[in-house]
């Protein structure tokens, strides 16, 4: 059973600064205030290494990559 | 011995037809229906236990009861969630009625305390709650004054039942969100949390909560006393029973009224005297609700499965009557700057979105808006929606929606030929006074 992974903000902890989209623009653009928003579908293969990057640069830890069941 | 037995003779099966839950209203005294005149219709909750009870909670799925607070979801699904749950389990009623068009939840509170302290003392027996929170916006003094009176009585007659505590919540929109009721009742600031846990699972004291609507509890411990049969009568197969409207606008019989759920809603509207002149459209569910357009107003019956197909819904049973000499731009510009001041201010898309959505609603409704506007209305609608904690934003870009759909004529109008005639109407939606009201 593989492991996939989705990627996830806490809004209330985001604050905005930007950082993931510039790290991971396959998968979260800015919104017009500059806010992520991010793409539901799930990260694997050599996204999933940039996304674990975007996650770690987050400064607020604002945003998680979750674990979900695969087939 | 019976104590979790339910009063399923039909000979007991003879509750109140139309209305059922302001029949419980003492007409007389105009006031709170006192405990001994309570108690001449509704027997004592029985005497709280530590485990849940399977059959009422079984009856209430039986019944189909929906919550009636706005989401409408099923009561015995919610109940079974949290009397499964680990921990110590709480029952919350939710009190506080954040919309300023409704106002059954407070007439309720103020005139039937001890059907819901009922509703809440069964549905703690339920789930084996050993806690009771009732939550009452602060300033709502003749609310607070009637439960807390309630409460004395009951404790001054030696009714067993767990604690019960009445909890001020501030005066805003969100402190009757569920995670933000919590939050409060924890100790924190009456705004939303990150979800999930969702409080079912782990609410207040970190245990299984159940949070539920005045009204709600109020049908639960009618359905206690005259079974899901009865309560069955009335209403629609997937939504069962009655509800309460508040109705407002263009009408002359404003106020509460108890409806079949499912009844037409030109009847309801017939009924309550419009006033001469007609009706362009009615905005349902209150702020957190929808616009209908008048045609569709003429075929609605009150109930989700139809007015979802319309693209509205029930919500909180709010129904605001537009008088055809207003203009539901401008009134829908109002709505949603109140709206925007009522973030709490946590999640950039709320806080910043919300914000330019009133911006660009009012820009339309004084005719200074362009097409470009409209766009960024559509996409501003778009980037916030689903994107806060809670869905309170949600609820503001589905009001918007709904405006630029029911009023597509107005909107073209506003654009190329600057504000209609009608915007210079009084205002006829209620906007509370902004106040600097603490999250405490």
């Amino acid at each position: 059973m593989a492991v996939s992974f989705r990627l996830r903000v806490d809004m209330i902890a985001c604050d905005g600064r930007g950082l993931c989209a510039d790290l991971l623009p396959e998968r979260i653009r800015l919104d017009d205030w500059g806010y992520p928003m991010i793409d539901p579908t799930s990260v694997s293969g050599p996204v999933l290494e940039h996304a674990r990057r975007a996650v770690a640069a987050c400064p607020v830890l604002a945003l998680k990559l979750d674990a979900i069941k695969g087939s | 011995m019976i104590a979790h037995e339910l009063p399923s003779s039909p000979a007991r099966s003879t509750g109140p037809a139309l209305p059922r839950l302001l029949s419980a209203f003492d007409e007389q005294s105009g006031g709170a229906t006192r405990l001994i005149t309570h108690r001449r219709t509704y027997p004592p909750p029985p005497a709280p236990r530590r485990h849940p009870a399977e059959s009422y909670i079984a009856a209430i799925e039986k019944a189909g009861l929906r919550g009636r607070g706005g989401a409408g979801f099923p009561t015995g699904r919610k109940l079974r969630s949290v009397s499964e749950g680990q921990g110590r389990r709480v029952v919350v009623v939710n009190g506080s009625e954040g919309e300023p068009a409704s106002g059954k939840d407070q007439l309720l509170l103020t005139r039937a305390p001890h059907l819901i302290l009922d509703g809440a003392l069964l549905a703690a027996t339920a789930i084996g709650g050993r806690e009771v929170f009732v939550g009452v916006e602060r300033g709502k003094v003749d609310a607070l004054r009637a439960i807390h009176h309630a409460i004395a009585e009951r404790v001054h007659a030696r009714e067993p039942m767990v604690p019960v505590r009445v909890v001020e919540l501030p005066a805003r929109y969100l402190s009757g969100e569920e995670s933000a009721l919590v939050h409060l009742i924890n100790g924190g600031e009456a705004k939303p949390t990150l979800t999930p846990p969702r409080p079912y699972q782990r609410g207040v004291g970190g245990g299984p909560t159940l949070i539920d609507n005045v009204e709600t509890l109020c049908h639960l411990a009618q359905i206690v006393q005259w079974g899901p049969v009865w309560f069955r009568d009335q209403g629609t197969v997937d939504e069962p029973g009655t509800m309460l409207l508040t109705l407002s606008g263009a009408v002359g019989r404003r106020g509460v009224c108890e409806i079949p759920i499912g009844m037409s809603l030109a009847t309801i509207l017939a009924s309550s005297r419009p006033k001469a002149g007609g009706i362009s459209a009615v905005l349902l569910g209150g702020y957190y609700g929808t616009w209908l357009s008048a045609a569709d107003a003429r075929v609605a019956t009150m109930d989700n499965a139809t007015l979802r197909r319309m693209g509205s819904g029930l919500g909180c049973g709010a129904i605001i009557a537009l008088p055809s000499g207003a203009c539901g731009l401008s009134e829908t510009a109002r709505v949603l700057t109140w709206l925007a001041g009522q973030t709490a201010g946590q999640c950039g898309p709320c806080v910043h979105g919300l914000a330019a959505i009133a911006g660009g609603m009012r820009d339309l409704a004084a005719g200074t808006a362009s097409l470009r506007t409209l766009e960024s209305l559509h996409r501003w609608g778009d980037q916030v929606e689903g994107r806060g904690a809670c869905s309170f934003p949600d609820g503001a870009v589905r009001l918007l929606r709904s405006a630029l759909k029911v009023f597509d004529n107005d909107v073209a109008h506003h654009v190329s030929h600057g504000p209609c005639v009608a915007a210079a109407h009084p205002p006829v939606l209620p906007i509370p006074a902004v106040e600097v009201a603490s999250w405490r």
